[in-house]
């Protein structure tokens, strides 16, 4: 059976506080493993874990790409390890497995996630209009919600969060929300019983300014959604159309503008 | 020292905060308690979040024919009678309810052309009966449900996994758990405690179900002296993935066979119109041109055999299997692609209705199931059993204790039909919430006793003190236990395997006790393996105990050297608690008579 060398980062100090010189209680380690057909990187990570090291820590649950816990980086790249498949990866040299730079550290591969948890609590809820048809309930047309749809496929993974240089490289926890919650509130705004609007906050609180359109989020998102072209860039124009263009704004409330 | 443990206090701890947990804390926050949602693994990633095909309610949309009298009577024959007919009758009522509530805290779901909820055929339900979204309608309901209750004054313990119950008398008085992240132990006080911490099919080798499936609520409840229920009945899904092995148990779903979907074998036939069950004659199609207009919504359609019940598709398979008809690695196959025959765009139609089946096949399998038939066979899926509960209250038989979802038993009887899981997390999530609410609401603060507390903290601790000896590894024990109930207890079972898997779960329990853990408490999976293994071996002796009284063949759980259904075992549902010795106690409890006016139904339906 052919084998591979996984490197893995242990420790509870993350890869960029360790520096160069990594400290004894935090850095790479190599662990050779035979590798059967149809593995993926999360299979690799569980047999070290069964066979060589019983405390190396990882999140995960569905194992099928459906929730979103098993985010790190492969190869530098931040993706799903279920959904990672080892017969798509280079095997001639080691496969390195780092947490999610963006966050902080617990141990291992496992990263502190919850501020994304604190953004969403800061969202307002959906606002439905009081139903309006005979049975008490709502009639609506699916091509009024395509567009919802696609961005309530989001698991949460929150890779394109890792991957933005606003929050990777500037830090910018305070000021920004990232692309996750710009689609969450794409998906309120165009939601076609929402009745209220965040269009303050996105231009105050969170930072869409600070969005300048590099598209790395839609690159890594596992659930395709095209993040950029249909959420952020839509919630741009009805920010200018708000607060600049009042005119505009009549045209363009509610409707899901042009897909990109 | 107890008093040294970070303690909370709350009304009402919900134990699990995925679909009945997070309904049920909607509902005891609506009620006024004060609430606590305890989880083991972050929000929104609870196992609901995979479910696929959709929420079973009678909404009568696509079918106006449908109500909740079919509804109850298709919920009844799927468990082969064994159902608590008030539960069944209350899910019936109250799932469309529950689906359009959803819908004002803003789901969005398929439409009909006229703009209402879309509803999909499944097996066993008469009628197009699933609200759903494409095949990721579980994710819809835990984000919506979790959007909807962080704004509704929750508090929320991510990654906290509890270990114990406290009880103070007859009482339930609090739990005791760990945090994931550092390891520490926290106590949580609270007058009334909702265990939905869903189900156990990681006792099994082969599985659609996540590392949180250990029985964990089954066995807390068991510990606190509550009684558990229809244990023997393990749904095992007719349709798992089995070809990478890496990818072996993860599930297709019934969706797929829902859309058009069928099952060959290796000589290409339809095995399924072999072996149709007299219960199902009138229901199902002479042939497959029959077949096909059913599930392209001709109404006078009846539906083909793969979408008669689970149990009976999971039995057809090994029996292809097993007669040497099976596909190369071991299953059958799954063809959707053929309907290129029938319709015009079939690839397209097959992207968009199944968008999450495509990606899956194509990612991990390196298929295109718009081109090629899938290979799958049958994979531990759901509990039908876990804690016995009051149909319209959800307490069981611990006052205070209350259960709901995968982890309760007694809706779904010997069989659990397509759908109606979703809408069963919603009815009884509410009414086990509200419950509590209440329950909390009339009886002051239980008494916490700091003995329990400590007893519990180092059961937990007490691997890090032992010895570290090679002979006992968690995730070794884990495996062994896996597979050793895969083959004993599993789809086909009988007397004498199950006499060794008791010895052998004995031996394996033997072992646990020895386990030694290394390193230290940060978020270290060796040691929660251990932790998560006591519930397991304890839940997997209850499976077996209660497969091995139950002398016949019903619904999901299958005797080979009890073929037939016998009269008198449909007339009880098997009870066990922890008796005074400390053994199981296993008991025959006769079924609740059913009222006329229900029985009147199910005769009309028949
Ligand atoms: C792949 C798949 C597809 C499915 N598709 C459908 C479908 O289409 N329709 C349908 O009706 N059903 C479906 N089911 C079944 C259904 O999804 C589950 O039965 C249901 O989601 C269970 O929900 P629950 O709320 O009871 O538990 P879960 O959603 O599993 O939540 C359990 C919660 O309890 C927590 N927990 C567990 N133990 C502890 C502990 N010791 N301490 C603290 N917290 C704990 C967990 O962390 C989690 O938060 C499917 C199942 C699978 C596996
Ligand atoms: S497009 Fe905007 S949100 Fe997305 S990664 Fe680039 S800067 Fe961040
Ligand atoms: S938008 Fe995509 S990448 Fe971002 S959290 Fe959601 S699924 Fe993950
Ligand atoms: S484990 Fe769920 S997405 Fe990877």
């Amino acid at each position: 059976m052919p084998s591979a060398i996984f490197r893995i980062w242990r420790g509870a100090v993350a890869p960029r506080d360790a520096g160069p010189a990594a400290r004894h209680d935090a850095g790479f380690v190599d662990y050779s493993l035979e590798i059967t057909p149809g593995m993926v990187v999360l299979d690799a990570v569980h047999r070290i874990q069964a066979e060589q090291a019983p405390d190396l820590a990882v999140r995960w649950n569905c194992k099928a790409g459906k929730c979103g816990s098993c985010s790190a980086e492969i190869n530098g790249m931040p993706r799903l390890m279920c959904m990672t498949r080892l017969n798509h990866l280079p095997l001639d040299r080691p496969v390195q497995i780092e947490p999610m730079k963006t966050f902080p550290i617990v141990r291992d591969l496992v990263t502190d996630v919850s501020w994304n948890y604190s953004v969403k609590r800061r969202i307002r809820p959906l606002a439905p209009r009081p139903p309006d048809a005979a049975d008490g309930t709502w009639r609506m047309q699916q091509q009024d919600m395509d567009r919802v749809q696609e961005f309530r496929k989001c698991i949460e993974c929150y890779l394109c969060q890792d991957v933005c240089h606003v929050l990777r490289e500037h830090q910018g926890f305070d000021a920004f929300a990232g692309p996750r919650f710009f689609t969450h509130i794409a998906a309120l705004e165009m939601h076609p019983l929402d009745r209220d609007s965040r269009l303050r906050e996105l231009r105050e609180e969170f930072g869409l300014g600070l969005c300048n359109i590099t598209k790395c989020c839609t690159k890594v998102c596992p659930e395709y959604i095209h993040i950029t072209d249909n959420a952020i860039i839509p919630l741009k124009e009805r920010v200018v159309d708000e607060f600049y263009d009042p005119l505009k704004k009549l045209f363009r409330r509610k409707k899901g503008s042009a897909p990109a | 020292m107890s008093a040294d443990f970070e303690t909370h206090a709350y009304d009402v701890l919900v134990v699990g905060a995925g679909g009945a947990g997070l309904r049920a804390a909607i509902a005891a926050s609506a009620a006024g308690a004060k609430v606590g949602v305890v989880t083991k693994s972050l929000l929104g990633k609870a196992h609901t979040v995979m479910a696929e095909g959709g929420i079973a309610a009678a909404l009568a949309n696509v079918d106006e024919r449908d109500n909740w009298k079919v509804h109850f009577s298709d919920t009844m024959r799927g468990g082969a009678y064994l159902n608590q007919w008030r539960m069944a009758e209350l899910h019936a009522k109250e799932a469309p309810e529950r689906v359009r509530e959803l819908e004002a805290w803003g789901a969005v779901f398929d439409r009909t052309g006229d703009g209402k909820i879309l509803q999909r055929n499944f097996g066993g339900h008469r009628y197009p009966r699933l609200a759903h979204v494409g095949d990721r309608t579980g994710l819809e309901m835990i984000r919506t449900l979790q959007d909807h209750g962080i704004h509704r004054g929750m508090s929320v313990h991510m990654e906290t996994t509890l270990v114990a119950l406290l009880t103070d008398g007859g009482r339930v008085s609090g739990a005791v758990g760990y945090d994931r992240e550092r390891g520490r132990m926290r106590v949580f006080n609270a007058r009334a405690v909702v265990l939905a911490t869903g189900g156990l099919g990681r006792i099994f080798q082969i599985t659609s179900n996540s590392w949180e499936y250990t029985g964990d609520g089954p066995a807390l409840a068991y510990r606190a002296g509550a009684e558990l229920m229809d244990l023997e009945f393990v749904q095992f899904h007719p349709t798992g993935m089995i070809w990478p092995p890496s990818v072996r148990g993860i599930l297709v779903t019934e969706g797929v066979r829902g859309e058009g979907g069928v099952l060959r074998n290796r000589e290409g036939r339809r095995f399924m119109f072999d072996d149709i069950p007299p219960l199902y004659r009138q229901q199902t199609a002479d042939t497959p041109e029959e077949g096909w207009r059913y599930v392209t919504g001709d109404r006078n359609a009846r539906r083909p055999p793969e979408l008669l019940t689970r149990d009976h598709v999971a039995r057809c398979i090994m029996r292809e299997v097993r007669e040497g008809r099976g596909s190369p690695h071991g299953g059958v196959f799954l063809d959707i692609a053929w309907i290129k025959e029938k319709i015009p765009h079939a690839a397209e139609h097959i992207r968009r209705k199944l968008p999450s089946m495509y990606q899956q096949f194509k990612e991990l399998a390196d298929l295109d199931i718009t081109a090629e038939p899938m290979e799958i066979g049958p994979t531990t899926h759901y509990s039908m059993g876990g804690v016995r509960v009051d149909a319209d209250t959800q307490m069981s038989s611990v006052a205070g204790l209350f259960a709901a979802g995968e982890c309760a038993a007694g809706l779904h009887g010997a069989n659990r039909l397509g759908g109606n899981s979703l809408s069963d997390l919603l009815v009884f999530g509410q009414r086990a919430g509200h419950y509590a609410a209440e329950f909390a609401a009339q009886n002051g603060p239980a008494r916490s006793d700091a003995a329990q507390i400590e007893a519990a903290a180092r059961g937990a601790t007490e691997v890090f003190e032992r010895p570290a000896t090679t002979a006992a590894n968690p995730f070794q024990i884990q495996q062994e236990m896996q597979e050793m109930m895969q083959a004993k207890v599993g789809i086909v079972r009988t007397g004498p395997e199950m006499d060794q898997a008791l010895a052998a779960l004995a031996e394996l329990g033997g072992r646990a006790a020895h386990i030694a853990v290394t390193g230290n408490r940060e978020y270290n999976p060796g040691w929660h393996t251990a932790l998560d293994l006591r519930n397991c071996l304890l839940v997997a002796e209850a499976i077996t105990r209660a497969a091995r009284e139950r002398r016949e063949s019903r619904g999901a759980h299958f005797r080979e050297d009890f073929p037939e259904k016998s009269p008198e075992f449909g007339g009880f549902n098997l009870v066990l608690r922890q008796g005074a010795d400390g053994g199981m106690e296993l008991r025959r409890q006769p079924l609740p008579p059913m009222p006329p006016p229900l029985q009147a139904i199910i005769e009309e339906m028949k």
